[in-house]
């Protein structure tokens, strides 16, 4: 049903100096020439978002650049709306938006000059260009900050105006690199409210982000790339399945009585229970959510008080540990470097 | 009002504007090379407007130099202060001007490390126009820096015998020349990582070009192997010209040299840069 909008294929992408706009020394140097993006294949159709999750240097920028034409790749090849980056590289760049930690905004520049400069370089008359301006700052509730420096711009309104710089002509496909990372909550579900307004009124957005929430609350999609590498790829409701149908997390009113709730959860559930931090409380990763109701009747029929019995689905979180081996989130020591 | 009041007086994002926005689909028809290089000079122009206070090297770094120059080694090396003035002054517009251009690479590689250059980069526009464009801005601060070393001189006493013409045409080979030697500072600042280093590598090959030429000093009391560097140094042609020039003589030999070497700087550094330019990862 959906039609294929946009397809990546990289086999073996290498990229020398990955990660020199964000990343910092100490990475570029352990990472030396490995591979930064090795055999990352998407397939976006149009319209919604598509996100690509993972960790700081799991190669999503590296892969954004590559697709914005912003970097080559040494191998394999990638394709936008049907063009190629390396041989139509006007085409694809008359097409996208580009907005992220690496296509920023000149910040002495006020807001209405950075957005007038845009639309002039893009083919606008003077006039029309500065009607463009102005309506892409109302749009994006920028009109107040409109003849501020950037520089001036609380980090939330820095988002914005760099989100608006993508669109100052409609493009057909958006890249948003990281357009929360380090925003306060306001700010982010301003950014949301934005990203959600653009998907409805039909655009096509690329998505990439390091937060689960993020993609999980935006994306149609998402991708699931480490080490340069896509490991899953599916819907958030698919990629929780795939790890199981989720957990049930059972607290007992008397404590003394968690080793036998145990034995019954693991008879009935036919999964191992396990027992939390919290004394009183057990958890059991199911693959079938019908015993679930069984296992309620089963533990009341044993005497056990049961002050709480909830069922979740898997976190992504719980989907990345499952995939990787390890967390998504990097460490906070990491983050600040 | 700051920053924060105002964002949050403000409605963050009204469907409708967005709407509307998006929906209006208007595809202007590519602009030209010549249209989006003007139009990269106009934000080089609006930056000069916002952060004045960048113009110290066109403006007062100039006006320290002629006079520093002037009255330190005027009564030395020539007798008088108005003798060598007249000598020195058109060394110093070339000095001044061949100084300025340092800022070029500065400029662009702190447009690098703020990720502007990026989203240049990610444009449909004709590759080289940023560059061009910011060069272009450039020759306007190159005009400030000499209107004011020529008003400068005109006031301590210059009197240039070659008019108004010989003035307004060594100013003109010299802005060309500068255009042309913006390319190598272009090309440093996509090798080097920071501001401060292209800043620094700068010095290095400004100080001993613009000293090792006849800006200050008429060559022959240097050493022999000295007075060679000084022959090839293309500064000291450029002296000579503007020297000439504004002396009422027109040296075209001279001339030829200097527009020589002006299409080798070019020749030369903009295809490297160029390439740099594209492939800078």
């Amino acid at each position: 049903m959906t039609s294929l909008y946009q397809s990546v294929r990289n086999t073996e992408t290498r990229n020398r100096t990955h990660g020199k706009v964000r990343d910092r020394d100490e990475r570029e140097k352990s990472f030396g020439t490995t591979h930064a993006v090795a055999g990352v294949d998407l397939a976006v159709s149009a319209g919604g978002v598509y996100g690509v999750l993972g960790p700081n240097g799991a190669g999503k920028t590296t892969t954004i650049r590559m697709l914005a034409t912003l970097l080559r790749p040494d191998a394999g090849e990638a394709q936008v709306l049907g063009y190629d980056v390396v041989r139509d590289a006007q085409a694809v760049r008359s097409r996208v938006g580009l907005t992220g930690q690496f296509a920023s905004v000149d910040e002495d520049l006020t807001g209405v000059e950075n957005l007038l400069l845009l639309a002039r370089l893009l083919g606008y008359s003077r006039r029309r260009g500065r009607q463009r301006a102005t309506d892409l700052l109302d749009a994006l509730g920028l009109a107040e900050a409109a003849d501020r420096q950037v520089k001036k711009y609380s980090g939330g309104m820095r988002r914005r105006i760099d989100i608006a710089a993508s669109l100052v002509v409609t493009p057909e496909l958006i890249f948003l690199d990281e357009p929360t990372t380090g925003l306060d909550p306001r700010s982010r579900n301003q950014v949301w409210e934005i990203v959600r307004g653009m998907v409805a009124e039909g655009a096509t957005v690329l998505l990439t982000t390091q937060y689960l929430d993020e993609a999980d609350q935006l994306a149609d999609r998402i991708a699931v790339i480490d080490h340069g590498k896509v490991i899953a790829e599916g819907s958030s409701g698919e990629l929780k399945a795939s790890v199981g149908a989720g957990s049930l997390h059972v607290r007992l009113r008397a404590p003394e009585q968690r080793a036998e709730a145990e034995r019954v959860l693991a008879s009935v559930l036919e999964v191992p229970a396990e027992p939390s931090a919290d004394p009183a409380a057990l958890s059991a990763r199911i693959s079938d959510p019908e015993r679930v109701a069984r296992a309620l009747a089963e533990l009341s029929r044993s005497g056990i008080d049961v002050t709480e019995f909830a069922l979740g689905q898997p976190s992504l979180d719980e989907v990345f540990l499952t995939l990787t081996g390890h967390a998504a989130e990097e460490t906070p020591e990491e983050d600040a470097a | 009002m700051n920053a924060t009041t105002a964002e949050q007086a403000s409605a963050p994002v009204t469907e409708d504007a967005l709407r509307s926005v998006l929906l209006a689909g208007e595809r202007p028809s590519r602009p030209g090379p010549v249209l989006t290089s003007l139009t990269f000079g106009w934000r080089a122009l609006l930056k000069i407007k916002h952060v004045p206070e960048q113009l110290v090297d066109v403006t007062l770094f100039p006006i320290m130099f002629t006079l520093m120059f002037t009255y330190l080694f005027g009564g030395a090396l020539a007798g008088s202060t108005q003798a060598y003035l007249q000598f020195l002054l058109p060394g110093i517009l070339v000095q001044a001007n061949v100084m300025i251009t340092m800022n070029t690479g500065i400029t662009l590689n702190t447009d690098i490390q703020k990720g502007v250059f990026d989203r240049f980069r990610s444009l449909p526009v004709w590759r080289p126009s940023p560059l061009v464009g910011a060069l272009l801005g450039d020759v306007m601060r190159y005009s400030i820096g000499s209107a004011i070393v020529i008003t400068l001189g005109l006031v301590l006493g210059f009197r240039p015998e070659g008019g108004a013409v010989g003035v307004v045409l060594s100013v003109v080979l010299l802005l060309v020349f500068s255009f042309c030697l913006s390319w190598l500072w272009t090309m440093l600042s996509l090798i080097l990582r920071t501001p401060n280093s292209v800043a620094g590598v700068s010095m290095m090959v400004m100080f001993p070009l613009t000293f090792v030429s006849n800006i200050f000093v008429d060559p022959k009391t240097m050493p022999g192997w000295m007075q060679a560097v000084v022959e090839v140094n293309p500064i000291t042609h450029l002296a000579t010209v503007v020297r000439g020039l504004m002396d009422g003589s027109v040296p075209a030999g001279e001339i030829g040299w200097v527009l020589v070497s002006s299409v080798l700087l070019v020749a030369v550094f903009g295809p490297i840069t160029m390439v740099l330019y594209r492939n800078k990862e």
